[in-house]
This record gives structure tokens, C-alpha cells and sequence, in this order.
């Protein structure tokens, strides 16, 4: 069984705090993979920068029967992964256990797998000129010096809603797999045909909020006469 | 898309070479020479290879780390850009060739060379192409129309410099004129086509793209950031619809319109209208970016891309 190892996503708990993008970012900057993760105008007028993991705010519906949906997203880690194979100088790549990884020392910085990701999951770093993206925190995965509970991505360990879910979705009995069979998980345009590896979990359906139905009844002929008088008439 | 001008100028000046040496070598193999004269051949192969060489030194100006540009050779396997590469570096040999057959007079090295360079042109633009027409993001390009226009684009162009070049001597410009011509209808035809598909109704909508099953309307809200990231630089790029009504209209004036009156009224103006044309086709190169959609736009608050 071919290991694929991702995340899954619940968007009914997530509260769009915006943690895990924090967490990420600070674990990455200094991560030997791919940081560091550099800002541009930090403190300037348009401060921006590289990040791996972006939270968005939606609304679905009118209200009142509307929701917010706060989405994060990263990295999917897709199966058939266009931007490994649009790459030219094999910078990109996919581990054995299905996390892709670009190595820095052979991007030359073309952009063309930024263009082949529909989630907009690689961002360049101009300060390296060097395509940057989720490594799923694979230096936290493989290190054997930290306690088992800690071998997870950086984003996971810090969500305080416990929205975030990290294993392996390629094994049907791992806690992950359960949990998207049991919610009924998706994965984003699929019909890409990326196959994307990490799961959202849709809002849980939510009661109908109740709206007065009747409209009160429109005002008699003799009823719209006496309000004309009314404000004629000086009191 | 963010129209990148070092792109534009690398696929149309390229694309242009790369025709007028096919064109060259084609008139090389099957109208023995097509009556040019040995500095007319030399001419013609010279200034298809200095569009090429330009066009190949500009490409790697957009590369934000040209220093590992040499390890592009390394995926030819899967990776179109990958082919490109290899095919132009076997391209720059068999033109180099080329032109020093004719240069020495070596008639046994100038038809295969010929041949290489027809072979070899064609793969060159067909990868460029397929560079941006296999990118399932962007359902624009996504087609098969688009190498057809890159690869029309680019022997049209060059027909236009090579009947230029022929115009030089006491050359019988009957075919050069017609190859032109004919390039011109089946490149403004091809493109006709592209604008066809590229207008259809089509690509994923914003529920889609965030797995909504029901068809309640979704907005977005906040995108999470104060100030410009990659993402919105790179493909939030918006362009007026009247300012790319006008340069659409240009680029059919100029690549189109005015090389058929000069073709059929003014042959002594081919250098101008060469001119043009490649100047019709930058503007035309610039618009298929600056229009292209890419699907991350949806993430981003786009009800469709």
C-alpha cells in the first residue's frame, strides 16, 4: 500500500485564527528544507512575504441562513502532482511517502510549477529566487530525537480548535482515513485530476434559522385613504 | 497572468527565427535553393539565427535564479520546458552547421543539415508552446489550438522576413510572396479559433473550488492578507476590456491587415511589414497572458475561472 501522507482539514471547527499559518511560518523560517521564509517590507507600507499555509475567509449562502467558511490552504501533496512533472530541472520532486518537496540548490526559479498548481500552493522567494512550499514539516516527521506526539507539522500542533489532522490517507484504517470516511471529507477540484491528497471536512449541516414567513396583509382601499388625510391634515 | 515582456519578446523573436530557418531550409530541399543567391541564403540563415540566439538569451531573463538554468536539460522525460531547452541547443547546432555549409560551400553537409534544422524547428516551437498549453489551471491555453498558433505565428512571421531577404536579388518572388500569404490566412484562422474556445463558457466555479455541495452563492470575505502576495502578483494581473479591445485591435492591424496590403499592393515595404507583424504578434503574445485565467483566482474571490 503506497503511504500518502497529508492532512485533513475540518471546516466546521476552524475558527480562522490564523495559527497555523503563524506557526508554520515560524517553524519553516528556520527550517533547513526550505527556509528561510523571507518578508519583503516587513515593517513597511506593503509588508508581504513567503508563506506556505494561507487562511481565507468565505461566506456561503444569504443570510440569515448564511456561514462563514474559513478555509486554509497548503500544500495538497497531490498523487498526480503537474508540478513535479512541468518542472524542468527535477528540483521538484515526491517522496516515497508522498510529500513534495522542492530542492533549493536545483531551482532556477522559472515560476512554471507555480503556474501548474491550481491551489496556488508555491510561492517564489525573491530573496533566493527559489520556489517555496509546504514540506508537510518533514524535518519535524523524520526526526527520531523528538517525542513521537511532536512528530507532526507544525500547523497541526498549534491549531487551538484541534481542526487540523495530520497521517497517512493512503491506509483506510488510519485514524485520518476513519475520520474523512466518517465526514464525508473532499479534496478540492478534483476534476483537475491532480488528486489531491489532503481532505477538508464540510461544515456540519447546520438548523434552518427560522424566518417570519407571512407578510402582513396590504392596507384596504379605505385604510390608505384615512393614512392621505392623516398626513394632510395638521393636528 | 503577469505578462512578462521577457517572454514576449523571447517566444516572438524566437518564434519568427525559428520559422525563417525552416522556411529557409525547406526552400533549400524542395525548390533547390528557391533562387536565392549565396549571400541572400546567408542573409536569410544569419538573421533567423540572431532572432533565435535573442530570443533564447532573453528567456532566461525571467528566471529568478539563472545560475541553475544549466540543470534544465535534466527533465526531458516529462517536463516540456526540459524539452525545449534540449531541442534549441540541438537546433543552435544544426543551424550552425547549416550556415557553415553554405559558408564553405559544402553541399554533402547542407541537406541533412537542412533537414535537421526543419526537424528541429518544429520541435522548438511546438515545446513552447506546450509549455503553456499544458497547464490545466489556465483552461485558455489549455488546448491544442495553441500550439497550432505558436507554430503558424512563427512561420508566418518568418515567410514575411524571408520574402524580404528573397526581394534582395533578381529572385522570382511568386512563391515567397504566396507561402506568406498563405501563412497569413491560416495563422489569422488559427488564432480566430483559439478566440473561439478561449470565449466559451467553461473552466470551475468558486462552490466547486471549495467543495461546497449545495448551490448556495459563495463570497469571499477576507483573503487573509493586507498587501500583495505571489500569488496575486502573479496571477491577479487585470487588464481594462477596452484597453485590451484596443491592443487586440492593433495587434490584427498590424500583423494581419497591413502585411496582406503591402503582400498585394506595396512589395518594395516587406522589411515594414515584417516589422509589424512582429510588433502585431508582441501585442498579441502580451494579450495571452495579460488575459489568461488561472484557477487560483477562484481562492482569491473569482466567481469563475
Amino acid at each position: 500500500m503506497t503511504k500518502k501522507l497529508g492532512l485533513v482539514i475540518d471546516i466546521d471547527t476552524c475558527v480562522g485564527c490564523h495559527a497555523c499559518a503563524v506557526a508554520c511560518k515560524e517553524w519553516n523560517g528556520a527550517s533547513a528544507i526550505a527556509g528561510p521564509l523571507s518578508d519583503y517590507e516587513p515593517f513597511g507600507k506593503a509588508p508581504s512575504g513567503v508563506w506556505f499555509n494561507r487562511v481565507r475567509h468565505y461566506e456561503a449562502g444569504e443570510y440569515p441562513q448564511n456561514k462563514t467558511l474559513n478555509v486554509p490552504m497548503s500544500c495538497m501533496h497531490c498523487e498526480d502532482a503537474d508540478c513535479v512533472t512541468v518542472c524542468p530541472t527535477g528540483a521538484s520532486y515526491k517522496r516515497e511517502d508522498g510529500i513534495v518537496l522542492v530542492e533549493q540548490d536545483k531551482c532556477m526559479g522559472c515560476n512554471l510549477c507555480a503556474w501548474a498548481c491550481p491551489y496556488g500552493a508555491r510561492e517564489l522567494d525573491e530573496s533566493s529566487g527559489t520556489m517555496k512550499k509546504c514540506t508537510l514539516c518533514a524535518d519535524r516527521i523524520d526526526n527520531e530525537l523528538l517525542p513521537p506526539e511532536d512528530r507532526q507539522p507544525a500547523c497541526v500542533l498549534a491549531c487551538p480548535t484541534q481542526a487540523r489532522h495530520f497521517g497517512d490517507l493512503g491506509d483506510p484504517l488510519s485514524a485520518v482515513s476513519k475520520l474523512v470516511a466518517e465526514r464525508e471529507g473532499f479534496g478540492m477540484l478534483p476534476e483537475l485530476g491532480y488528486k489531491p491528497v489532503n481532505r477538508y471536512l464540510p461544515p456540519r449541516t447546520a438548523p434552518k434559522v427560522p424566518v417570519a414567513q407571512s407578510q402582513p396583509d396590504a392596507p384596504s382601499l379605505s385604510e390608505r385613504i384615512a393614512g392621505w388625510v392623516n398626513k394632510l391634515v395638521e393636528r | 497572468m503577469k505578462p512578462a515582456l521577457s517572454i514576449v519578446f523571447f517566444t516572438v523573436s524566437s518564434g519568427a527565427g525559428l520559422g525563417l530557418l525552416a522556411l529557409l531550409s525547406l526552400a533549400d530541399l524542395f525548390l533547390s535553393g528557391g533562387g536565392l543567391d549565396r549571400g541572400q541564403s546567408l542573409l536569410a540563415a544569419g538573421l533567423g539565427f540572431a532572432l533565435v540566439a535573442a530570443g533564447l538569451a532573453s528567456s532566461t531573463l525571467h528566471l529568478a535564479n539563472p545560475k541553475n538554468a544549466w540543470r534544465s536539460f535534466a527533465r526531458f522525460r516529462t517536463s516540456w520546458l526540459s524539452r525545449e531547452a534540449v531541442f534549441a541547443v540541438l537546433f543552435m547546432a544544426a543551424a550552425i552547421a547549416y550556415i557553415a555549409a553554405i559558408l564553405f560551400d559544402r553541399a554533402e553537409v547542407r541537406r541533412p543539415a537542412a533537414v535537421a534544422v526543419v526537424i528541429f524547428a518544429w520541435a522548438v516551437l511546438h515545446c513552447t508552446a506546450m509549455i503553456y498549453a499544458s497547464l490545466k489551471p489556465i483552461r485558455m491555453w489549455h488546448t491544442s489550438r495553441t500550439p497550432l498558433c505558436y507554430v503558424l505565428f512563427g512561420h508566418f512571421s518568418g515567410s514575411l522576413l524571408l520574402a524580404w531577404v528573397a526581394a534582395q536579388g533578381d529572385t522570382d518572388m511568386r512563391p515567397y510572396l504566396g507561402a506568406a500569404l498563405a501563412l497569413l490566412a491560416a495563422a489569422a484562422l488559427a488564432k480566430v479559433a483559439w478566440l473561439r474556445n478561449a470565449a466559451l463558457e467553461g473552466g470551475q466555479g468558486i462552490q466547486a473550488a471549495l467543495g461546497q455541495p449545495t448551490a448556495a452563492r459563495v463570497k469571499l470575505l477576507d483573503a487573509g492578507h493586507t498587501h500583495g502576495t505571489f500569488l496575486t502578483n502573479e496571477f491577479a494581473f487585470k487588464l481594462a476590456r477596452s484597453h485590451a479591445q484596443g491592443l487586440a485591435a492593433a495587434f490584427w492591424l498590424a500583423a494581419f491587415i497591413l502585411p496582406a496590403l503591402v503582400i498585394a499592393f506595396f512589395p518594395d515595404a516587406l522589411l515594414g511589414a515584417a516589422l509589424a507583424c512582429l510588433g502585431g504578434l508582441s501585442v498579441e503574445r502580451w494579450l495571452f497572458f495579460a488575459l489568461a485565467r488561472h484557477t487560483v483566482l477562484l481562492y482569491h474571490g473569482a466567481q469563475r475561472a
